[in-house]
């Protein structure tokens, strides 16, 4: 049943959620999922300039584009946030909409161009997992690798820097650069997944495998494990289930399936999950009117 | 008449109590300083009394009545954290806003709705910043407006969470001296405090609190090195400022 | 004539969205909104299997239970301890996922491909039209005349709530406004809005004239009321803009507008007196010039 193809499509995708859910959870630690989201909407325009300068749809290419608008996009969010009154949700969804508006104008234009729609390019929009050619599989299996290194090597860095930047300067961390990696890092998974699930439904690997593993402990190496352990598992469900039947796309199964787990651990994770937390509740209340019973008499 | 009676107050946040079994009463006409170390629960203790905490128990009956904001007896200066310094609109719009409780819903404010603002205004010292952007003030200036919205409330018992906080002493003593003056119309003032030194002079009435009430009475029988070092437990050190800082390490 | 229908469309949409839009950025909601433009998909797609109909009134109720649901969910998975921003992400993703899923498995047959929710088809706008009370008018203009007559009534009713609820939440609880009923009801305009404006520009354009033009208008303004009248001003005139450049380049109209309110943003923030950021700039180096003199 796991045709050649298919396995290498669930390889790519299983790596894909290790790196998404491994970089997603250091995004989430520094607030800035949404910023994810705009990340990569904003893939969309770099696609069809690449495309309209090349005149050719290598992935190596479109990605470079992809990844060029993706980080002038987190740039300007921060060039707004830090010269204007506009708050960080503002100036997210303005930068979103309008790349992602741009990204269509370009994109009319490709398809109107002559070379039409063979150039594929909104496939982008939607993603298209199952269908994706061996080479370009390989690529996404190698920068996810590279991904998941980077995430391994700086971990530690990392975690200092968002948990006490202050202090992280103060022992000579290098902590302007290091969140410049971080913000490249970001870019680079986003490029890394949009031909799989789409500019839409990426931000959603960013986001969902890292909120959920948050409910699961209170330690950031179990969460990045938990989060790297979601990501994967929801890629390979995905790609398995969306298998089984023609027509339906994998970006969004992928996503549900990373719902499904989110909505497990918000209701049963041991330590932060909803049961739990209202079951302590109810034992601090009982004990404390017993308290005040006894207080009273 | 009472101005407040509070009983079998208690509040807690998940697993942590932050008011215990406090009870009070206290007539009208007095302004009453509320003090108590950091984490004591004296703005807990105000959001309680005024029905902004889901997770409290007891009574609270103001002018021996329920809460209810549709009588217009209650005046509120909250802390200004929580207020967005961006937010377009000018001093005299904030002290307007004092007003909308008496408006009602849907309608406008009138002639002398505004009229009541810019007086307000006014008694503050603000009269010529009422154009001003609200974010261009001063923090004293901000605090000035804020306790002019309170008084366009018109209300019978006011209570203020830190007026005193991040303002520069004319303001301080310009707000002092208005609280006063409320209290001379027989008003009732409720004022979250914590600089120990200011507090005897300020208030004729006390409630010193921790978690739970250590004292509440008029200021001279409260305001005692006793009382204070319950409510403080070995924290206190002003009184003898000299020797202390021995102790404090 | 039907250009007349296009550009009046599009103008409509740069008014009702640019009122709406105001208190979204004075709200610090932004991205809520967002996330409703994503999910009335879901909600349009539901009604659609429950009534298998593909009325505008069933598409209005369903995108507002939708906008509803959104801003409902999020605040549960925020009270149950997630940070904002992860809790938007969240649900607009994995709602918008089942919503592309419920179409492929249900609704393919039918009228209600994706491209078209993200895109809109403005230009195809004057073809169907409404005949109500002899007026014969395209549907997407009925719809938003409607939803911006709505808007008009909730600001004429209770602006003086929204704004104090907006500016000081803690004092307008303490005076007894229902801030909770208030945000919900706002909520519920803004997913109306979207799904009266995204019929004919598509979700994502939804997003730029509820965010751009009130973010642009934010920076001009100094009142509540002037943000309001500046923020239907930049949202015209993108549309309009918007919509003669996308014709010139023969490109998709929707993503001109989108683009145009970009475009009306960076002058603004860049050059606007005294604030802009080129203004700044010139300031700045003039001081460490005369620094460098003295």
């Amino acid at each position: 049943m796991l045709t050649g193809n298919l396995l290498w499509v669930l390889i790519g995708a299983i790596l894909l959620g290790v790196a998404a859910g491994l970089n997603g959870t250091f995004a989430f630690l520094q607030k800035q999922s949404l910023v994810g989201d705009a990340a990569a909407h904003a893939a969309l325009p770099g696609i069809a300039l690449a495309y309209l300068v090349f005149q050719q749809k290598d992935l190596p290419l479109l990605m470079l584009g992809a990844a060029i608008t993706s980080a002038l996009a987190v740039y300007m969010i921060q060039w707004i946030v830090g010269n204007s009154k506009l708050k960080a949700d503002a100036a997210i969804g303005f930068v979103l909409s309008v790349f992602f508006g741009i990204g269509i104008v370009l994109i009319t234009i490709v398809n109107q161009s002559g070379s039409g729609n063979q150039s594929g390019l909104n496939d982008f929009i939607f993603g298209k997992a199952a269908t994706m050619a061996k080479s370009d599989l390989v690529w996404l299996s190698s920068s996810a690798l590279l991904i998941i290194l980077m995430c391994l090597l700086f971990f530690k860095e990392w975690k200092l820097m968002i948990f006490d930047p202050v202090f992280a300067k103060g022992i000579g961390l290098p902590v302007e650069r290091l969140r410049v990696l971080l913000t490249a890092l970001t870019v680079l998974t986003i490029v890394t997944g949009i031909q799989a699930v789409g500019v839409i439904l990426m931000a959603a690997m960013l986001i969902i495998p890292a909120a959920a593993a948050r409910f699961w402990s209170n330690h950031l190496g179990i969460i990045l494990v938990t989060s790297a352990l979601f990501g994967a598992l929801s890629g390979a469900l995905g790609t398995i289930i969306s298998s089984f039947r023609t027509g339906l796309s994998t970006g969004p199964i992928i996503v549900l399936c990373a719902a499904s787990l989110f909505l497990i651990s918000y209701f049963f994770a041991p330590t932060r999950g909803f049961i739990s937390k209202s079951l302590k509740k109810k034992t601090f209340k009982q004990r404390n009117v017993a308290k005040e019973a006894t207080n009273h008499e | 008449m009472d101005a407040l009676q509070v009983k079998k107050l208690s509040v807690a946040y998940e697993e942590k109590v932050v008011l215990k079994n406090v009870n009070l009463t206290i007539p009208v006409g007095h302004l009453t300083g509320i003090i108590g170390p950091n984490g004591a629960g004296k703005s807990t203790l105000i959001k309680a009394i005024l029905n902004q905490l889901p997770n409290k128990t007891g009574t609270v009956h103001i002018l021996e009545r329920p809460l209810n904001p549709k009588d217009h007896t209650v005046g509120y200066v909250p802390q200004r954290n929580a207020v967005d310094w961006d937010f377009p609109t000018n001093a005299l719009d904030v002290v307007l806003m004092g007003r909308y409780g008496h408006i009602g819903m849907i309608k406008k404010p009138s002639t002398k709705d505004k009229q009541i603002a810019l007086n307000c205004l006014k008694d503050v010292g603000m009269e010529a910043y009422a154009d001003r952007s609200i974010g261009q003030l001063s923090g004293g200036q901000q605090q000035r407006v804020f306790l002019a919205r309170a008084l366009a409330q018109e209300a019978e018992v006011y209570f203020m969470d830190e007026p005193f906080v991040g303002v520069d002493a004319a303001t301080e003593r310009t707000i002092i001296a208005i609280l006063k003056d409320l209290k001379a119309k027989g008003k009732s003032v409720f004022v979250v405090h914590h600089d120990l030194q200011t507090a005897s002079d300020y208030f004729d009435w006390m409630i010193l609190l921790n978690q739970t009430i250590t004292a509440s009475g008029p200021t001279e029988q409260t305001f005692t090195e006793d009382n204070l070092q319950e409510a403080y437990g070995g924290k206190l050190f002003f009184m003898d400022q000299t020797k202390s800082n021995k102790s404090f390490n | 004539m039907n250009e007349f229908w296009v550009l009046l469309t599009g103008s409509l949409v740069g008014i009702t969205c640019g009122l709406t839009g105001v208190f979204l950025i004075l709200r610090k909601t932004a991205m809520i909104a967002d996330a409703i433009s994503h999910t009335v998909l879901f909600g349009i797609v539901v009604a659609f299997m429950i009534t298998q109909s593909l009325s505008g009134f069933w598409m209005l109720l369903g995108a507002a239970i939708a906008g509803l649901l959104t801003t409902f969910l999020v605040q549960v998975l925020q009270s149950g301890g997630l940070q904002e921003d992860a809790a938007i992400g969240v649900v607009f993703t994995s709602l918008f996922a089942l919503g592309v899923l419920f179409i492929t498995l249900f609704a393919g047959n039918v009228h209600l491909d994706v491209e078209h929710v993200l895109m809109g088809e403005i230009a195809f706008v004057p073809w169907d039209t409404w005949d109500i009370l002899g007026f014969s008018m395209p549907k997407a203009v009925w719809m938003l005349l409607f939803v911006l007559l709505l808007n008009v009534l909730f600001l004429v009713f209770f602006y003086k709530e929204i704004k104090l609820s907006t500016f000081d939440p803690v004092f307008a609880l303490s005076i007894g406004l229902p801030i909770l009923a208030m945000h919900y009801s706002y909520m519920t305009l803004v997913s109306l809005t979207t799904v009266a404006a995204f019929d004919s520009v598509g979700a994502v354009l939804v997003v730029a004239m509820l965010i751009g033009p009130a973010a642009t208008a934010y920076l001009m303004s100094k009142s509540v009321s002037g943000m309001i009248i500046w923020s239907m001003t930049f949202g015209v005139t993108a549309a309009i803009t918007g919509y003669y450049l996308a014709k010139l380049w023969n490109t998709s109209i929707a993503g001109m507008m989108a683009a145009m309110i970009g475009a009306l943003f960076m002058i603004v923030f860049l050059f606007k007196p005294h604030d802009g950021w080129t203004w700044k700039l010139f300031k700045r180096m003039k001081l460490k010039d005369t620094n460098v003199h003295v």
